[in-house]
């Protein structure tokens, strides 16, 4: 199905089971420890071993040689493969840096070899018996440093955009603002590790891994280990998490395939958690540097945004200024994005990646911006608010209600009380407030499902679609529900399988309006068997109640169904509606925090998320997207930064002792409110993705909150206490 | 891991001559630590003396009026102790700082006294670490340091001690009881007990090897406000970046332990002195050879600012 109209009404606008609380459809599996997650799989029937992976001990150079003698005479030790015995390998589509094979070292903690025995702790041992010599070459690790040489990047989509005379209007405007933001690299910390399983029978590999994307993973396997794709069978039906970390083919699932072809045996390999930093990718450090022009008014007349991040030759730009080229009115605008070599680990995608780091430099600028104005940042942003993409104003927003959510928003969090900076204190700390636009646009992906309607009157539900915590199985079982007018405990949901049909997949927050839609494609088709089965009309047929109606006839599913049940399969592609209509989805962040006068900690108080994200599919698992979100740009914003040690190339706090993600005592208090709202532009669900609009926005929240309670202005992520204790009032 | 035999000692004495007689063996209590740097071989001893079952478990009053805690006390049963509470809160409240209910659970007294380094350098063995692997230099020292000591530091090694309870222990002036492999102990005031790291930074306390822990000793209590302020960047589950266990008496005078800054728990008799002059001179007086790093020079104002804050606040 090709959606290239706005959606009319259609069987999902009933919201008998969408947009309802439904609570996840796999949570007793989850609560209960039954769903087995990729490293969990276990078959009596199969002997397995244990890989243990061995990373790269510099940043840069080559591979002299690795001696493996040691690690093979070790106890239990079964195999020992290794890049060199490998070779270099084609490189999959999706990747930047070399997965495993080769003597080339990219980056630090890149796969050298993996090492195979009956126990993970003989394997462990083993492991660190290779010996491995190493010609190191010198490389860029320092972003400041390599800005300089910082290139347009090809490849990419617009770095660079104009409209009107930027740099006059800038030079004319009364009120000016020319500040630069710094965002470090960070990691994506998901709870389960990268882990996979693979399995050889003949030529045919069976691999069950931990993947946000079953096919670009199949395929990269593939090409990597030079087979051909029908020939690899790839599952990843539960994800722990992957936040962009999991998107692309990772060393796990490569070394997992070459030990068990050279065990001879299917092999386990889960990367530990200390090489995850350095081995896998992360969400690249930017420098931003914002300039904006205003009339006295505070109507924006110039607005400009510049960035600077660093990757791997042949890799891409952190689109860090994508949401300046959306967000606010302004007649003169500029956007460019430069490219430094780094030769630190890749660079890629991390939830809502360019948004996300844009935002927390833009919504700072923002905040500063109204200072200067001496106007009410709320206030300011509306008056600046857009309904067109003002870079081409004869394009509008599908549904834009950004207004609405500030309005909501300050009048629930008491955002009026809200006094000059510096001025509020209790209990030994400064109290201040700030708030946030949240933004971040709405991405479609092609999706297909498959739907099989039993004899029993039970529906199955099959698609390569990945649930990765998000609620993708309940959604979709939802989705299944309104479609075939059936209760939802007549769904059952099977995702994350290569040989269910290809959907979008768990990214971008495309999946869940992508999958979704996806399905309701193959249910449409399942309908129109149905009726067709019954000789019904396939106009006037209604599916209600367990029943297919038409007229006055009333057919129980089962028994349209007929023995061999009926089966619905398509793919939802889409026209050219976010062409035509720009599709993004608003939202306003708001924030208490409380900065310790003496330390400068600061802990937030609470937090509120007002979204208008179209149709909420199930407030129930959106929330907790937002809740997570949201907690996410806590730690953006307080702690979290991969440590760049700028001499030997690699991250250094590279375990979850060091790299602090936040924990329970840090988020006390948090609120999510949706906008009651439907954009019949994105798709047949008339929803939108939500998972990542939580995030952006978040962090320059909780720092316009700080610069509020302590009047100190820090652009420099994490806002961490040392560089606040120097604006801090004396201690008597 | 490297693999190692495994023994569970069933005396005092049994297990230090066990681990005297091999110089790669070591004591195992809660293993929290000890197993943590076992896999990642930073530790690599070839046998393990268990100690758990030695019944040094007790908490019981001395003579003088103190307190003896046994060396496989847990953290959790020592910070609910109704003696440890009431007159020595200041280490109740820095053990509930440290780590989280689970690992305190697990953890023991002497473990916790004993537990090694966090410098990130010291964890990654393809990085140069004269602690780990004497001579091979210090990656932190012109890397990343924002967590490291300020005082008492060499040019080969500028690791802190971790340790929020023994920073507690260091305040209330507790000593160490040990039970050598040739019989003999000996009484290690908690002053004497950790070394700076000089050039032998892999050396770390006074213990000889295969003497035993078998007690913390607490003098009769002090009185006076007993705080433990521990600063982090997220709020639990995070080692100090500047921990103060100090106790206020009502005249003004105190004691001050500082952790995050040194090597050991960090405390000078020269600066408590000082404290008739006012909080800003002890605090002075205590960091005067800070010897800080573009990235943690910060703790050095935390510390002022801390000191000054606490003491200002017991007397107001
Ligand atoms: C995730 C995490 C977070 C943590 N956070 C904190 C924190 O915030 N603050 C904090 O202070 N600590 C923290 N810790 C450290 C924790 O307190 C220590 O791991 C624990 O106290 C060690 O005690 P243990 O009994 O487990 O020691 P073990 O690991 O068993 O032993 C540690 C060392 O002591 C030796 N040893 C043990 N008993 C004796 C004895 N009787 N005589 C002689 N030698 C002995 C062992 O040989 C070994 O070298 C944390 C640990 C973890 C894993
Ligand atoms: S500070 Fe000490 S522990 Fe850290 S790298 Fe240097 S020598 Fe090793």
């Amino acid at each position: 199905m090709q959606f290239d109209k706005p959606a009319t009404t259609n069987p999902i606008d009933r919201l008998n089971v969408v947009g309802r609380p439904v609570p996840r459809v796999d949570g007793e599996l989850k609560t209960t420890g039954n769903a087995r997650y990729a490293y969990e799989w276990h078959d009596p029937q199969m002997d397995y071993a244990y890989g243990h992976p061995v990373g790269a001990a510099i940043a840069k150079g080559r591979v002299r040689s690795i001696d493996t003698e040691a690690a093979k005479k070790a106890p239990g030790v079964l195999a020992v493969v290794t890049t060199l015995d490998v070779g270099e390998r084609e490189k999959g589509k999706y990747n930047t840096a070399t997965v495993f094979g080769g003597d080339k070292i990219q980056h630090y903690h890149q796969a050298v070899a993996v090492v195979v025995a009956r126990s993970f702790e003989e394997a462990r041992a083993a492991g660190a018996l290779v010996k491995v010599e190493y010609a190191p070459e010198d490389g860029a690790y320092d972003l400041e440093e390599a800005m300089d040489g910082a290139v347009k990047p090809d490849g990419s989509d617009k770095p660079d955009t104009a409209v009107g005379d930027f740099e006059r209007a800038f030079a004319d405007a009364p009120v000016t603002l020319d500040a630069v933001y710094r965002t470090p690299d960070q990691s994506h910390a998901m709870m389960e590790p990268h882990a996979s399983i693979a399995a050889w029978k003949d030529d045919d590999l069976t691999i069950w891994t931990s993947s946000q994307m079953i096919d670009w993973w199949r395929s990269d396997l593939a090409t990597t280990l030079g087979i051909d794709k029908e020939r690899v069978h790839l599952m990843s039906p539960f994800i722990g998490g992957g936040f962009g970390g999991k998107l692309f083919l990772r060393a796990d699932a490569v070394l997992a395939a070459f030990a068990a072809k050279a065990a001879g045996r299917p092999v386990k390999v889960a990367l530990p958690r200390p090489l995850v930093a350095n081995n896998t990718t992360h969400r690249p450090a930017t420098v931003q540097r914002i300039r904006i022009g205003a009339e006295r008014n505070g109507r924006i007349t110039a607005i400009g945004h510049q960035s600077w991040s660093g990757d791997l030759p042949g890799g891409q730009p952190e689109l860090a200024v994508n949401q300046t080229r959306l967000l606010y009115a302004g007649a003169n605008r500029k956007t460019a994005m430069r490219l430094a070599t780094l030769d630190l680990p890749e660079g890629n995608s991390m939830r809502a990646p360019g948004e996300a780091p844009g935002m927390m430099a833009l919504e700072i600028a923002i905040d500063e911006m109204a200072e200067k104005l001496q106007m009410d940042p709320v206030e300011f942003r509306i008056l600046n608010d857009t309904q067109v993409d003002p870079e081409k104003p004869e394009r509008p927003f599908s549904h834009r209600n950004l207004i609405g959510c500030l309005r909501l928003g300050a009048e629930r969090f008491g955002w009026q009380k809200r006094g000059a900076p510096a001025t509020r204190r209790e209990d030994g700390a400064l109290i201040g407030v700030g708030v946030a636009a949240a933004f971040r646009n709405n991405l479609l992906m092609p999706s297909g499902a498959r739907v099989r309607l039993d004899g029993d009157g039970m529906i199955t539900v099959e698609t390569d679609m990945t649930d990765i915590g998000t609620g993708s199985y309940t959604i979709i079982a939802q989705t299944v529900a309104e479609m075939m007018g059936v209760d939802i405990d007549r769904v059952t949901v099977r995702l994350g399988d290569s040989r269910f049909p290809v959907s979008s997949g768990s990214g971008g927050q495309f999946g869940g309006n992508s999958s979704t839609s996806g399905v309701y494609a193959a249910c449409v088709k399942l309908r129109a068997a149905v009726a067709a089965r019954l000789g019904f009309n396939t106009q006037d047929v209604v599916f209600d109640g367990g029943r297919v109606r038409s007229g006055d006839r009333a057919v129980p599913l089962s028994q349209a169904a007929g023995a061999d049940g009926l089966i619905g399969e398509d793919t939802m592609t889409w026209g050219d509606l976010d062409k035509t209509h720009q599709q993004s989805t608003f939202g306003a962040h708001f924030v208490e925090v409380g900065v310790d006068i003496v330390t400068g900690e600061t802990r937030i108080r609470r937090m509120l998320a007002v979204c208008a994200a179209g149709r909420i599919l199930n407030p129930l698992t959106a929330r907790s997207q937002v809740i997570g979100a949201m907690t996410m740009g806590a730690g953006a914003a307080l702690s979290e930064e991969l440590v760049v040690d700028t001499r030997r190339g690699f991250f250094v706090n590279h375990d979850l002792a060091g790299y602090e993600v936040p924990v329970h005592a840090d988020i006390p208090h948090q609120d999510v409110i949706f906008m009651d709202e439907t954009d019949p532009f994105s798709s047949p669900m008339k929803a939108k993705g939500v998972g990542e609009l939580g995030l952006c926005g978040v962090a320059a929240a909780i720092a316009n909150a700080i610069y509020n309670a302590t009047g100190v202005r820090v652009r420099d992520y994490p806002i961490t206490l040392d560089k606040l204790i120097g604006g801090l009032p004396e201690v008597a | 891991m490297r693999a190692f035999t495994y023994e569970r000692a069933t005396s005092v004495q049994e297990a230090a001559n066990l681990v005297a007689a091999y110089p790669n063996a070591k004591f195992i209590a809660g293993g929290t630590n000890l197993l943590d740097l076992m896999k990642l071989e930073i530790e690599r001893p070839a046998r393990l003396i268990d100690v758990n079952g030695l019944e040094l478990d007790r908490i019981e009053a001395t003579p003088e009026g103190g307190l003896r805690i046994g060396a496989l006390v847990r953290n959790t049963d020592l910070a609910a102790h109704d003696t440890v509470r009431r007159d020595y809160g200041l280490l109740s409240r820095a053990l509930l700082a440290g780590a989280s209910g689970q690992l305190r659970n697990r953890a023991t007294t002497a473990g916790n006294l004993l537990q090694r380094t966090r410098c990130p350098y010291f964890y990654d063995t393809n990085q140069p670490c004269n602690k780990r692997n004497p001579g091979s230099g210090c990656a932190a020292i012109d890397g990343f340091s924002r967590q490291h000591a300020v005082v008492g530091v060499s040019d080969a090694c500028i690791a802190t001690h971790p340790s929020d309870m023994a920073i507690a222990m260091r305040a209330l002036d507790a000593t160490i009881e040990t039970v050598k492999g040739d019989g003999t102990g000996r009484t290690i005031p908690i002053t004497d007990f950790y070394r700076l790291p000089g050039e032998t930074p892999h050396i770390e306390t006074v213990l000889e090897h295969g003497e035993i822990i078998t007690a913390v000793v607490l003098p009769p209590p002090v009185g006076g406000r007993q705080v433990y302020r521990k600063v982090r960047d997220r709020a639990s589950y995070a080692f100090a970046l500047v921990s103060i266990g100090a106790v206020v008496q009502s005249d003004g005078t105190g004691r001050i332990a500082v952790g995050g800054v040194a090597h050991k728990p960090w405390r000078s008799e020269e600066a408590e002195a000082e404290l008739a002059n006012g909080p800003g001179r002890a605090a002075a007086v205590l960091m005067a050879d800070a010897r800080p790093t573009e990235q943690n020079r910060f703790k050095v104002d935390l510390v002022e600012r801390m000191v000054a804050a606490i003491f200002t606040e017991a007397r107001g």
